[in-house]
């Protein structure tokens, strides 16, 4: 089970709005992005920071992932953001622009140097790159394998669909290859695909849509921009009680093939095999995270002992 | 002074009457007879419609000096009569009259001038809004005695409160003085804090921009109980009868303490068929309504009745089968006015049957479940409604005591953080609804479940649902806002918070300014 975090959903909280921080702890998202970038006007960078870097020293019960969304490195304003904010120790860095495995490296650099000051364990702060740009896209792949530190790639579309020069749709005809392309980059080095937010925190159905399709291509979370939004997506990212039933009877017959000198089962006429085990495994271990089952899980049931 | 049993000071009287302190919510049982009013005979000849309009009627009624007025507040922020029933007593020349309305809105900031020349006298209901804010900053002298829904309409049927003349704002009237609320340009629905007016003033006026041909039918109050009937070009401004907020809220906040709320009442066990249960129009309470209706939904479960202040939402449930029957005292929107007069078991009931706790058993003792909301709660799980946070009194009490003192289960919804402001507290400014008879407390942080069930506090935690302390609670909340200020009160009294049974949980004493 180790390193498998749910990061269904990764919430924007503005990090200039101090009503808005006070209620982190409330939220029942995965994790939460305290935004430095966007969200913040110019003219209150400043405060902002403070106001984070205060906050987080504060919430010492954590109760979920924290990250903050620093403003892009090609400024000195986040290098001004890493040094007020790294000491209060959120979780990561959610790195915008990261259209180059170069600015991801940078801040790796950069990450490390802080946890030697602080005297912190190496590697302790994540990073979630933003994909957002047609040349992060292409970069993706390397991108995904430009630090140790990265818990998953996340794709940003409206930057994406800005930077591309055309609108950004409901349906996402436009964005399925560019998902494609991060869930693949993501995937092949073992890390999370985050997908983009969904902007009509009225429309419900249409995230739910947006929501299915993308679970279906892979990604594993998206980030969001309203708490609404919570529900929709832990609802459509929960197991069905007949993937998870389903499941338990792959690792029963492969737990009495093996007894039986084989790794290959078959369960109701069809072929169950290592990739079959290793997909229940992932079902369970997502049950079990939305607390749906409670069953001792290990990575050996897959191959069988040495 | 003496304290009563929430440790509260009482004086021993107020606005010249003994008063008896609060002692619990449920021994107190009077032995006295139901107060009585003088027989009348109206022959075919007489003639009950004036035509001089409201002065007229206040003359023939017989309305003295010190005398007292009730109207009701079914109009709620768009009610005229109130202010025009004073003016015309002022010209008359009438002074120290009594109010004793079912309750009294903002809009009635226009009696001001009239307390301050001696028209009015006194309050014998509560206040929401600026005559309250100005008595408790002592610009304005006024005793106030606030009731509940229920404690009003007993006050009046056990004598306490005696109501000289009745002023009924009819959205429909015939000659003879049959009323209904359910149609006509100020359709208000339910009338049903009038009905103890009806019955036991000493003289009624049905007041109506509405003149229909004779026989009103269906009618809510009987030409019976009806002295006279006057015409008016209108009762008020029609768009604000609506109250606050009729719509489930979206703010996430609001949804969490929504979600926690449906939590408890799925682990009460009282979910089955026969459920019966009560919300208010407040955004937070519709979203848990809405959560409740998913549930019913889910279980196919066939609840008994909805009641108290009835929304459009408990309309759709009646017409979706969830509830058999409404209850309704009060109409909270246009959809509820509209099915009033058009399911027959959307049921028009007096705040008598609603609410009283000196008859023979209300409404509000079949209830299985209410949703209440609070400005303030304290670690004894005591609950004001009536002051703000800066000690002036600004809201009525509505139902809110009797039916966290009927229902099985009163679950209290409030944001544990307002305005900076922590909404737990160690002390509540005022009491209005006292602790025991409120069983659990929802905020977006957390949920405290009151002593007296641990079965329940038991079987939330089985479902990993965030139940703490009170004190913990507390504490989490203070931790964020720190501790505010204490309020500084002068000694001065200005109003009284009555409990249902008529004896006093507590006082509003004057802002130290």
């Amino acid at each position: 089970m180790n390193g498998f975090r749910l990061r269904r959903t990764l919430l924007y909280v503005p990090g200039n709005m101090p009503s808005m921080l006070q209620n982190i702890p409330i939220f029942q998202c995965d994790g939460v992005m305290i935004d430095l970038e966007d969200a913040v006007p110019l003219s209150e960078k400043d405060a902002a920071r403070i106001l984070v870097r205060s906050f987080l020293e504060n919430y010492r019960e954590r109760n979920k992932e924290l990250l903050v969304r620093i403003n892009p490195l090609d400024s000195p304003r986040g290098f001004d953001d890493l040094k007020e904010v790294l000491p209060a120790l959120p979780d990561g860095i959610r790195l915008p622009k990261a259209d180059t495995p170069e600015i991801v490296e940078t801040l790796d650099t950069l990450l490390t140097e802080y946890e030697e000051e602080l005297g912190l364990e190496l590697g302790r702060f994540s990073i979630l790159p933003s994909i957002e740009s047609a040349e992060g896209i292409i970069n993706c792949v390397k991108i995904a394998r430009s630090s140790p530190r990265l818990i998953g790639l996340a794709f940003g579309a409206e930057d994406f669909t800005a930077s591309l020069e055309i609108e950004r749709t409901k349906t996402g005809e436009e964005l399925f290859h560019a998902r494609t392309r991060v869930v693949w980059a993501a995937k092949a080095v073992g890390i999370q695909a985050i997908d983009t937010i969904f902007a009509d925190a009225g429309d419900m159905e249409g995230l739910r849509r947006e929501t299915e399709l993308i679970k279906k291509l892979g990604l594993t979370g998206k980030s969001l921009v309203n708490p609404r939004q919570i529900e929709v997506i832990h609802e459509v990212f929960a197991p069905k009680q007949e993937e998870i039933d389903y499941a338990l009877q792959v690792i029963e017959a492969i737990g009495k093939a093996r007894e039986m000198g084989t790794g290959v089962a078959s369960l109701g006429g069809k072929m169950v095999d290592a990739p079959v085990v290793k997909r229940a495994l992932r079902v369970l271990k997502t049950a079990q995270a939305h607390g749906m089952v409670d069953v001792e899980l290990d990575e050996e049931v897959i191959y069988g002992k040495e | 002074m003496v304290r009563n049993s929430l440790g509260r000071w009482i004086p021993e009287s107020f606005d010249g009457k003994p008063l008896v302190p609060y002692a619990d919510p449920y021994s107190l049982r009077p032995n006295r007879q139901r107060a009585t009013r003088a027989l009348r005979r109206v022959n075919p000849q007489d003639v009950k419609l004036l035509s001089g309009g409201l002065r007229e009627a206040i003359e023939a009624s017989g309305l003295k000096d010190g005398m007292c007025i009730s109207t009701h507040h079914h109009l709620r922020n768009g009610d005229a009569l109130l202010g025009r029933v004073v003016r015309e007593i002022d010209a008359l020349g009438l002074r120290g009259i009594r109010i004793g309305s079912s309750s009294v809105h903002p809009v009635h900031a226009e009696l001001i001038p009239f307390i301050e020349k001696g028209v009015i006298a006194g309050f014998e209901c509560g206040v929401n809004g600026p005559i309250g804010e100005q008595a408790s900053r002592g610009e304005i002298k006024c005793p106030i005695w606030v009731r509940t829904h229920g404690g009003r309409a007993r006050s009046i049927i056990d004598g306490e409160v005696r109501v000289d003349v009745a002023f009924i704002a009819a959205p429909a009237c015939d000659l003879y003085g049959n009323m209904s609320g359910a149609s006509g340009p100020s359709a208000c629905g339910s009338l049903g804090y009038a009905h103890t007016d009806a019955e036991y003033a000493g003289c009624v006026v049905a007041v109506t921009d509405n003149l229909v041909p004779y026989p009103v039918a269906p009618f809510s109050i009987a030409q019976s109980l009806v002295d006279y009937v006057v015409e008016v070009e209108n009762l008020g401004d029609p768009s604000k009868i609506v109250s606050t907020t009729t719509r489930i809220t979206t703010d996430p906040v609001g949804l969490q303490i929504a979600r926690y709320a449906a939590d408890v009442i799925a682990a009460s066990g009282l979910l089955k068929d026969g459920f019966s249960f009560q919300t208010g129009s407040g955004g937070t309470s519709l979203a848990v309504a809405d959560q409740v209706r998913r549930m019913m939904r889910e279980g196919k479960i066939k609840g008994s009745f909805g009641c108290g202040g009835i929304t459009g939402y408990f309309v759709d449930m009646l017409e979706e089968g969830l509830f058999d029957v409404l209850f309704d005292v009060q109409c909270f929107d246009l959809r509820a006015v509209d099915s009033i007069g058009r399911n027959r078991n959307h049921l028009e009931i007096s705040a008598d049957m609603y609410a009283n706790p000196f008859n023979a058993g209300a409404v509000v003792n079949r209830l299985d479940c209410v949703i209440l909301g609070a400005t303030e709660v304290d670690v004894n799980f005591n609950v004001n409604v009536n002051t703000e946070s800066n000690g002036y009194l600004l809201h009525n009490t509505g139902g809110h005591s009797d039916t966290a003192a009927g229902a099985k289960l009163s679950i209290i919804v409030a944001p544990s953080i307002r305005g900076r402001l922590p909404i737990v507290r160690d002390e509540v400014t005022t009491i209005t609804t006292p602790g025991e008879t409120i069983d659990v407390i929802v905020t977006e942080r957390g949920i405290a479940v009151n002593e007296k069930h641990p079965e329940l506090k038991k079987e939330l935690l089985r479902r990993k649902v965030p139940v703490k302390d009170i004190g913990q609670l507390h504490k989490e909340i203070t931790q964020v806002t720190g501790t505010p200020r204490p309020l500084e009160f002068e000694d001065e009294i200005v109003a009284l918070i009555e409990y249902r049974d008529g004896t006093i949980i507590d006082a509003v004493r004057r802002v130290k300014e």
